[in-house]
Order: C-alpha cells, then sequence, then structure tokens
C-alpha cells in the first residue's frame, strides 16, 4: 500500500506569484545560513508587495534586514557582503528606484571580477519589482530589465512561471556572480498549480510555453501571459503560435530563439519595455543574424508606446503590449494566408 | 518581322514547356537577351533570343508545351512599325506592382509642368513627377521573404513571377511552393508548371535513359585507349599556378579540354554530327563536358568555341558552367549543339572509361583520374603522373585510324601545355 502511494504523481497545490517567491526564500534561508534578505519594508512590514511576510518572525531579524531608504547604500552593502563571504539576497522595491543603486551595481558588482583579475567573486542576487499595469503612473511603472540586460557581467532573470518563481532564486544564488531578478508586479497575485515539491530551476536556457508551427511569439516576464492568450485567441482562427518564454534576458539563450524561428518561420517579440533601444530588438537582431534565410516575414514586434507611463486606466491599457495587439500584428505576419 | 520559334535544346528534345517570358510586346531585345525560361524535362533552360528587334506579340502562353520549331513569338526590326499609340500597353504594370501605380507615374511624367501661377519658382512639381516615372521605370525589387529565396532556389522557381500573399504582398514560402506543384485545374492538359527538382530529376534520368539506348542501339561504337605521360603538363601547371592569383588558377581538365579541342579541329570525323546516314563535319568545336548533378543525373552543357580560348578562359568558362549546371540555370546557348563530348572523372574517378556518344555527335573523349605509374622512357623506368584516355567513337563516321590519330594528337598537345 505505502509502495503504491510512493508512487503516486506528486501532490499540487493551489498558490499564488508571490506564495511561490515567499517558498523560495524561506527554502533559501533553510538550506544555507550565508543566505540573508535585505531592503526597504521587508522585515516588519513584509515587503511592498508582502512577499517576506511571516519571514522576520520566523528568521529573525539578523536575517532579515529593514535598510535605509537608501538603494545605493544597501546595494552596497550587499555587494559587501557578498565579497565577505555571504550570500545576499537585496531587495529593490521597483526597478525605478534601483536607478540610484546604478553605480553599485554596473561599476562595483558587474565589474569587481574583472578588475581584482579573477579574485573578488560577488555572489549577490538582487530582486526587485518592474513593469506596469497598476496605474502606478510614469515613475513607478518602467521596464528597464533590458537596459540591465546590455551589462556584461550580470545575469537578468525574468521569472514568468509559479516554478519559475519558485525555483529561480536558489539557482541564483548558487551562481557566483551578481544575478538580477525582475519580478513583474502584475504578477504577485497570479494564482495557479504547481507541484507541492517544486524546486530549483535552471537559468540558462529560453522555455517552449506552447508549441506551434505559423508564427513563433517571444514574450517573458509580464507579457508571458498576454503572449499565451494571443495565441489562444490565434488557434481559434487556425493559426498555431508557439510561444517562447525568454526567462533570462542575459544571457539570452539564442540557439533556442533560433531554433523556433526555424520551425515556424516568423517571429514576433512581445517586450513591454520602450521600442527603442529594447531587449526586443536585440532579440531581433539576432533572429536576423542567425536565422536570416528561415524567414517566411519581416520580424515584428509589440512593445509599449513611447511615453511615460500614463496613470488614466485606459491610456495606460493603450499604452501597454495587450492580446488583441499581439494577435492582430502575429495576423499581419502571416499576411494574406492568415 | 520575323519569328522566334521554340528552340532545340538537345537532340533528344522534342518539344518544351514555356514556363515563363521574360520580355512583353514592345520590349526591343538584342541578340543574346535571355527572352523565355523552357523546361525541356531535363532542366529549366533561359533561353536566348538570336537577333535584335522589338517583340511585337507573343503567341504562346506561359505553361504550355509545344513541339520544338514552333512560333513563341513575332518580332519586328527595331523602328520599322513605330508601337500603336496604346499607352495602357507601354505602362502595363508587371505582375508583381500594384495595380495602378505604374500608370499613374507615366500620367504624372506625361502631365506638363503647371504654368507658374504665382510669384514662386515653378520648380517643384517637375522634378517630382521626373522622379516618380524614373522609379516606376526602373526594375521593381521583388519582395520576397528570404525563406523563399532560399526555397525558390532549390525548386527552380522565379520569385519574379510570383503574386506574393506575404505581409506588403511579399513573395512568401506558400506562394513559391504553389508555384513549384502543378496546378490542380491543369493536370488534364499538356500545361505544366516547373516541376519541382525531384519530378525534374526523375524526367532528366528518363530523358538520358532514352539518349543512350537510342546510341547504343544506332550508333556502332569503337573504343580507343591510350595512357599519356603528363609529367610535363603537371609540372608547367604547378609553376603556372605559383604565379597566378588563387581565383585564376588552373586546373588539370582545362588542358585536358584545350587538347581536345585543338586535336577536333584537326579531325572532322570526330567533330560533328551523323544525320540522315551521312557525316557532317562541324565548322568549329563546341564540347559538351559531362557535369555530374549532386543529386544524381548527369548533364552535358556546352563549352561553345573552346578552340579559340586559351586555357584560362575554358578554365573561368567551365568553374561558372559547372555551378549553373548543378544550380540548374543554364542557358538555351550551353545545351544541345556541342559537337563533341568529354567526360573526365577527375581525382576521385576510376581509371579509364569508356564512354557511350551522345547521339548525333559522333566521338566522346573520356579521362581517368590522373595517377602516378611505371612509365618506361629512353630505356629507363620511372614514375609519372599518367591519365589514360580514351575514345568512343562512331564507326559509321571514321575507323580506328583516324581515332588513333586523333588520341595521338591529344598526347602531343598535352606535351606543350605553355601552348594551350
Amino acid at each position: 500500500m505505502s509502495e503504491t502511494q510512493r508512487s503516486d504523481p506528486p501532490a499540487r497545490i493551489r498558490q499564488s506569484y508571490r506564495d511561490a517567491l515567499r517558498e523560495a526564500h524561506r527554502d533559501a534561508l533553510r538550506r544555507d545560513e550565508r543566505v540573508f534578505l535585505m531592503g526597504e519594508d521587508v522585515g516588519r512590514y513584509g515587503g511592498c508587495f508582502a512577499v517576506s511576510r511571516g519571514l522576520l518572525d520566523e528568521f529573525g531579524p539578523e536575517r532579515i534586514r529593514d535598510t535605509p531608504l537608501s538603494e545605493s547604500a544597501f546595494v552596497g552593502a550587499g555587494i559587501g557582503a557578498a565579497l565577505g563571504g555571504m550570500r545576499p539576497i537585496v531587495e529593490i522595491m521597483t526597478v525605478n528606484f534601483s536607478l540610484l543603486a546604478l553605480d553599485q551595481i554596473v561599476n562595483n558588482a558587474a565589474s569587481l571580477l574583472h578588475m581584482s583579475g579573477g579574485q573578488l567573486a560577488v555572489p549577490l542576487v538582487i530582486r526587485m519589482t518592474t513593469g506596469a499595469g497598476r496605474q502606478l503612473a510614469a515613475q513607478h511603472s518602467h521596464s528597464l530589465e533590458g537596459w540591465y540586460a546590455h551589462i556584461p557581467g550580470i545575469k537578468v532573470l525574468a521569472p514568468a512561471t509559479l516554478e519559475d518563481a519558485r525555483g529561480m532564486l536558489w539557482t541564483a544564488l548558487e551562481d557566483p556572480d551578481p544575478v538580477l531578478i525582475f519580478e513583474h508586479g502584475a504578477l504577485y497575485g497570479v494564482e495557479g498549480e504547481i507541484a507541492a515539491d517544486a524546486g530549483p530551476v535552471p537559468i540558462d536556457r529560453a522555455a517552449l510555453r506552447r508549441p506551434g508551427r505559423d508564427v513563433s511569439l517571444f514574450a517573458y516576464g509580464g507579457t508571458l501571459g498576454k503572449a499565451l492568450a494571443a495565441a489562444d485567441a490565434l488557434a481559434a482562427e487556425g493559426v498555431e503560435a508557439e510561444v517562447i518564454d525568454l526567462r533570462t534576458l542575459r544571457p539570452l539563450d539564442t540557439a533556442t530563439i533560433l531554433e523556433s524561428v526555424a520551425r515556424t518561420h516568423r517571429a514576433l517579440v512581445v517586450d513591454e519595455g520602450w521600442r527603442s533601444g529594447s531587449l526586443a530588438a536585440e532579440v531581433i537582431a539576432r533572429i536576423v543574424e542567425g536565422a536570416f534565410y528561415e524567414l517566411d516575414a519581416p520580424p515584428a514586434r509589440v512593445c509599449s508606446a513611447e511615453v511615460p507611463m500614463p496613470y488614466a486606466k485606459h491610456l495606460e491599457d493603450a499604452a501597454l503590449p495587450q492580446a488583441p495587439r499581439i494577435v492582430d500584428a502575429a495576423r499581419r505576419l502571416l499576411g494574406d494566408a492568415a | 518581322m520575323s519569328e522566334f520559334r521554340m528552340p532545340s535544346l538537345g537532340a533528344d528534345m522534342e518539344a518544351g514547356t514555356l514556363v515563363e517570358w521574360r520580355v512583353r510586346p514592345g520590349d526591343a531585345v538584342r541578340r543574346g537577351d535571355i527572352v523565355a525560361l523552357v523546361d525541356t524535362d531535363k532542366a529549366v533552360i533561359e533561353v536566348e533570343i538570336w537577333e535584335d528587334g522589338v517583340v511585337d506579340e507573343l503567341l504562346v502562353a506561359a505553361g504550355q508545351k509545344v513541339p520544338v520549331g514552333t512560333p513563341l513569338a513575332r518580332l519586328r526590326a527595331a523602328g520599322a512599325t513605330p508601337p500603336p499609340p496604346a499607352p495602357a500597353a507601354v505602362a502595363a504594370p508587371r505582375p508583381t506592382e500594384k495595380p495602378g501605380a505604374a500608370p499613374r507615374a507615366a500620367e504624372a511624367a506625361a502631365a506638363p509642368p503647371a504654368p507658374p501661377a504665382s510669384a514662386q519658382p515653378p520648380v517643384a512639381p517637375a522634378p517630382i513627377a521626373v522622379e516618380a516615372a524614373a522609379a516606376a521605370a526602373a526594375t521593381r525589387r521583388v519582395h520576397a521573404t528570404p525563406l523563399a529565396r532560399r526555397i525558390a532556389e532549390s525548386l527552380g522557381v522565379d520569385v519574379a513571377a510570383l503574386e506574393g500573399t506575404g505581409p506588403g504582398g511579399a513573395v512568401t514560402r506558400a506562394d513559391v511552393e504553389r508555384a513549384a506543384s502543378p496546378p490542380r485545374a491543369a493536370v488534364a492538359s499538356a500545361a505544366l508548371a516547373p516541376p519541382a527538382a525531384e519530378l525534374r530529376a526523375a524526367r532528366a534520368r528518363q530523358a538520358m535513359a532514352a539518349a543512350m539506348a537510342r546510341s547504343k542501339r544506332e550508333i556502332p561504337h569503337y573504343y580507343l585507349t591510350t595512357r599519356i605521360d603528363l609529367a610535363h603538363a603537371l609540372a608547367w601547371l604547378a609553376a603556372e599556378n605559383a604565379r597566378r592569383a588563387l581565383a585564376d588558377r588552373l586546373l588539370p581538365a582545362a588542358l585536358l579540354l584545350r587538347a581536345v579541342a585543338l586535336a577536333a579541329r584537326e579531325a572532322p570525323e570526330m567533330n560533328g554530327f551523323f544525320v540522315d546516314g551521312t557525316l557532317r563535319p562541324a565548322a568549329c568545336v563546341h564540347l559538351g563536358v559531362g557535369v555530374s548533378l549532386r543529386q544524381g543525373g548527369l548533364v552535358a552543357p556546352t563549352l561553345r568555341d573552346a578552340d579559340t580560348k586559351n586555357a584560362s578562359v575554358v578554365m573561368r568558362e567551365l568553374t561558372d558552367l559547372v555551378a549553373r549546371t548543378r544550380a540548374g540555370v543554364l542557358r538555351s546557348s550551353e545545351l544541345g549543339d556541342a559537337t563533341l563530348t568529354v567526360t573526365n572523372l577527375g581525382d576521385q574517378g576510376a581509371e579509364s572509361v569508356h564512354g557511350v556518344i551522345y547521339p548525333p555527335q559522333v566521338a566522346l573523349v573520356g579521362f581517368g583520374r590522373i595517377a602516378e605509374q611505371p612509365w618506361a622512357h629512353d630505356g629507363f623506368l620511372g614514375v609519372r603522373p599518367v591519365v589514360v584516355a580514351t575514345l568512343a567513337a562512331d564507326h559509321r563516321a571514321s575507323d580506328g585510324h583516324r581515332g588513333s590519330r586523333f588520341l595521338a594528337a591529344v598526347d602531343r598537345l598535352l606535351q606543350t601545355p605553355e601552348k594551350l
């Protein structure tokens, strides 16, 4: 009887993206005593997005540390702790505030290994919220992960699923170099089913989220759900869209991207960043460099309108990539054949 | 007024399918211009025209299969009859253009410049109109996707002839594949779209089989073999190539072809055709060169006037011919009227080849691989690079004595490579 029970598929539990992140922290804090979390309001308040709620009670103030409102200072402290042998997780409330720590991230975290001739690795994880869609207006709605993906010396992750929210953190902590994790603000409340024993996942490859043969939709983070919704709508018209979740924005998994284009011969990149100089631009450049002779239509992208993000709901919705716009763009790629 | 007829693109060709016109009524053509694509069952050939003039009327539509000799188009001398005053015909849009775009541009060009209505200098309208007309007149780049172009090349489809259904009217893979498969409605008729590559390969194999069977049935072959010492030729070649840029270097094949061409000029019994029971020697030497296709099969395109071109020119033309044969884009002048065929097995080949004459030719020269062999010379035994040259010849046109003299001439010519 017990034999039978053991071979049952693992139980699945219902969980939110936020819960999955919290479980990831709890797991990391238990596994490795060098791991600690610090950031604004992560302790007594439980985190601005409630990711760390309850962790202070469970792990104590030494490991769940509230910091002053100074991103440059506490990211710098995180770099120092990492250099000193700790495995810090630094939470920055939102990506716009990370600009205050840009010097620490780019000039120190990303460069120290090189500047020290390979002596000083910085095993630091920085988490932050990114993206728009919650009426937080122009100063708290950026999608600047594409900027960070420009910087050699760091890795940039964009968990879009419960499994990745649960599994990327530990893999990032094990990486000897700085890893930035961008959590889209619209995802925290998303609920779904996840294996009760879900654990670490690789952070070096993109994932095929839905196979298709007519067009490839490349998305990540907050746009993955929109791309999948668009693929559903396209399926109702007889168009089989393949959806690739980029997952890791730096280094990009170029091989998976090119393989998908070789299957579908049409590429559409969905990116909440502004179009000019965007991550979408980089993905398309790689497609053109590596799969030019596979292309049966010019690569296309759906990005955010190049305006400061409006506060008004209808204007914000209009400025962001949405499933209907993705469907329209995919139809145009298919020409008259669609 | 003259007629342009379906050419014979091979002795075994009885009919051809007009795949595509490259000219329209009213177009001026010059001798050597490529005016149409014809599918001979062996390959799609770019057909050249042999006189200057203006295309008056196209008599056969694309897709029709007609016997050799059928008039395809009427041609008038340039300037003989002024073209009828039908601007619509002159400005007829190419299929790939948006309907109406060209006529609009033509109207714009024809419109007199607007009179200066104000003190403003009347410069703006005229240049714009001229530019528009020039843009319409210039050959428009066909919008085809990279994938469509790649597949079109492998299937032998001309993307310029297709109507695109992709974004912005671009020709897509689907358009190319539709064009490459025979239209369902036309299956009953003789009309055929360019067949897919495999289909053409199968038909080429059939055509070759028919020609070879006819040759063995009708031509009483005799065979001669001689071994030729290439030590001197290869030494000269090595020294010559050391002086040349990589792109201009010569292969032994160029010397072999040149030697055969020069020997053929002096041997009318080897160079010509056997037609209606008599030998008709050719006035020039056009060598058919056997080229094996990667997907299997053999095509023998023509290296024209090989006796009047030096080894460098022969090498350059041979390289070009082999590349285009394998890509399936030969011109009509490169197929069909070879006067003598050479088959060269090359580095990887067997020692010798006794070929089958390509009717109605009267001889075929074969070269095996060049290999080091023991060679007696002046009472001493040495090792020399040697090639076995063979002659398969038509006993109705010549005999072994003449054949031997021909092969001896090839040998002699190869001993003075600097003169080739």
